[in-house]
């Protein structure tokens, strides 16, 4: 079977119109582990890699667009992360150098993993994802793409070519808790998302549920206990509430990497910690 | 057109020389194919899961993991891997000679970064990267740049002194 490298968008979706089977290949870092270890045997591939469209990103409005094939680098760069610093911040915490060379935000959104990094980010920001097939395009909620653990709603077809991300209007914070700083896979993670414009707080976690969770109750308790005049919190009361409250949202699993208990415990930390450091910052 | 890179037979640009790639498998790594088809072995195998670094070579100036790109997916880019930074190591089957290091390879000698070596020219090439981006980074710039190469010898601090040692040589003013 061939390797596709188109270079345009609409080559790589009419390839993918043709033979829906074709395994995407974005940046290749979670797709190529498999195949090296034999537990994926693409029939074909699709890779994105030489399509320029993907590439690059611009403002437009109050978002900012990222073509599906943005690195985790590319988020690094300081135009980016002062748009964008809770994503900044996320990607700075992916793998290694050359993995985030190679990595995108695209195949963070295709891979769906219950760990990927920016996936909590993306939910926390309500970020709109970008869906083409030959037939046409769509735009979708990140929270109606990315589903269930390694499980999106993309139609046969169909792949992200954008995330559109509002620029932040007030303080970010990603926090992420795992074995070592560098090349780990996260074992609880947290973004918190101040918007002052319109005095909300949101706030999804990582790696505690099959997809990122988040917990409107706790944001609106949250965002009645804030003085949004003077720019604090009400009473250091509401940091350990808060903590307490998304710890009970968590819905982690017991596997390899931690105990449900632990990820829990780190949720509260996490989350406390963030709307400090959130409210340190404003 | 989609171009349709066949398995069979494409070709890389490797150290900068086009090399016709035959009978590889279709997914088979930029890694398995330097080493295997094209009789490159700088560039080591360990995890094939990008965690150890020890496959690090450059794909059109970028830092990567070798493991980590599906060869057939690289046709047409510019690949540089561990032969290709020393003067006369680009050649498939050059002896490596003492007198041919970079400085950054004479330093990670000099300080004892070497021990078994599996990891060195991983080390050695994210280095370079790192020093040709950053030519004066910080300590912490360092151990951020250097966090994805794994190294089960040294404990890493004389790998630290040979950045050390080659930033000092490189940004050092003209002798007095």
């Amino acid at each position: 079977m061939p390797t596709l490298v188109p270079r345009r968008l609409s080559e790589a979706l009419d390839a993918l119109a043709d033979d829906p089977s074709l395994t995407v290949l974005a940046g290749g870092t979670d797709v190529m582990v498999g195949v090296n270890y034999g537990q994926r045997r693409p029939a074909g591939v699709l890779s994105l890699r030489r399509v320029p469209e993907l590439r690059g990103w611009h403002v437009d409005d109050d978002e900012v667009v990222l073509g599906s094939a943005t690195t985790y680098t590319d988020l690094l760069a300081p135009d980016l992360a002062r748009r964008l610093p809770a994503l900044a911040a996320a990607a700075r915490t992916v793998g290694s150098p050359p993995i985030r060379n190679t990595g995108t935000i695209g195949g963070n959104i295709g891979t769906a993993s219950p760990a990927g990094d920016t996936l909590p980010v993306l939910f926390a920001v309500e970020a709109q994802v970008e869906v083409a097939s030959a037939g046409g395009t769509r735009t979708v909620p990140v929270s109606e793409v990315v589903v269930g653990p390694k499980r999106t709603a993309l139609a046969a077809g169909e792949l992200v070519t954008a995330v559109r991300v509002p620029v932040a209007a007030g303080p970010q914070e990603f926090l992420k808790v795992g074995v070592r700083n560098a090349m780990v896979i996260a074992i609880a993670s947290c973004a918190l998302v101040v918007d002052l414009t319109r005095r909300q707080v949101t706030c999804a976690l990582g790696s505690v549920g099959p997809v990122p969770v988040r917990d409107t109750a706790a944001e609106m308790w949250l965002r009645a206990r804030v003085d949004w005049d003077g720019g604090r919190l009400s009473h250091q009361s509401v940091v350990e509430g808060f903590g307490r409250r998304m710890a009970a949202a968590a819905r982690p699993i017991d596997d390899h990497r931690a105990p449900a208990a632990y990820r829990r415990y780190a949720i509260e930390i996490l989350a406390r910690r963030a709307l400090e450091r959130a409210w340190c910052a404003s | 057109m989609v171009r349709v890179v066949r398995a069979e037979a494409y070709e890389l640009v490797v150290n900068g020389v086009v090399r016709r790639v035959d009978g590889a498998l279709e997914t088979e790594s930029l890694l398995r194919v330097l080493r295997d088809r094209l009789g490159l072995p700088g560039a080591k195998n360990a995890c094939e899961q990008g965690e150890c670094g020890s496959c690090s070579v450059l794909v059109d100036g970028v830092l990567v993991c070798s493991c980590l790109e599906l060869a057939a997916a690289a046709a047409g880019c510019e690949v540089t891997t561990i032969e290709g930074f020393a003067p006369e190591g680009a050649s498939a089957g050059a002896e490596p000679s003492d007198a041919l290091l970079t400085d950054v390879q004479q330093a990670m000698v000099d300080a004892g970064g070497v021990q078994c070596g599996f990891c060195t020219p991983g080390f050695v090439v994210a280095i370079h990267d790192l020093l040709d981006r950053v030519p004066r980074p910080t300590g912490p710039e360092v151990r951020e740049a250097l966090a994805g190469n794994l190294c089960r010898c040294t404990g890493y601090g004389r790998i630290l002194a040979a950045v050390e040692q080659v930033v000092s040589v490189r940004t050092a003013g003209p002798a007095t």
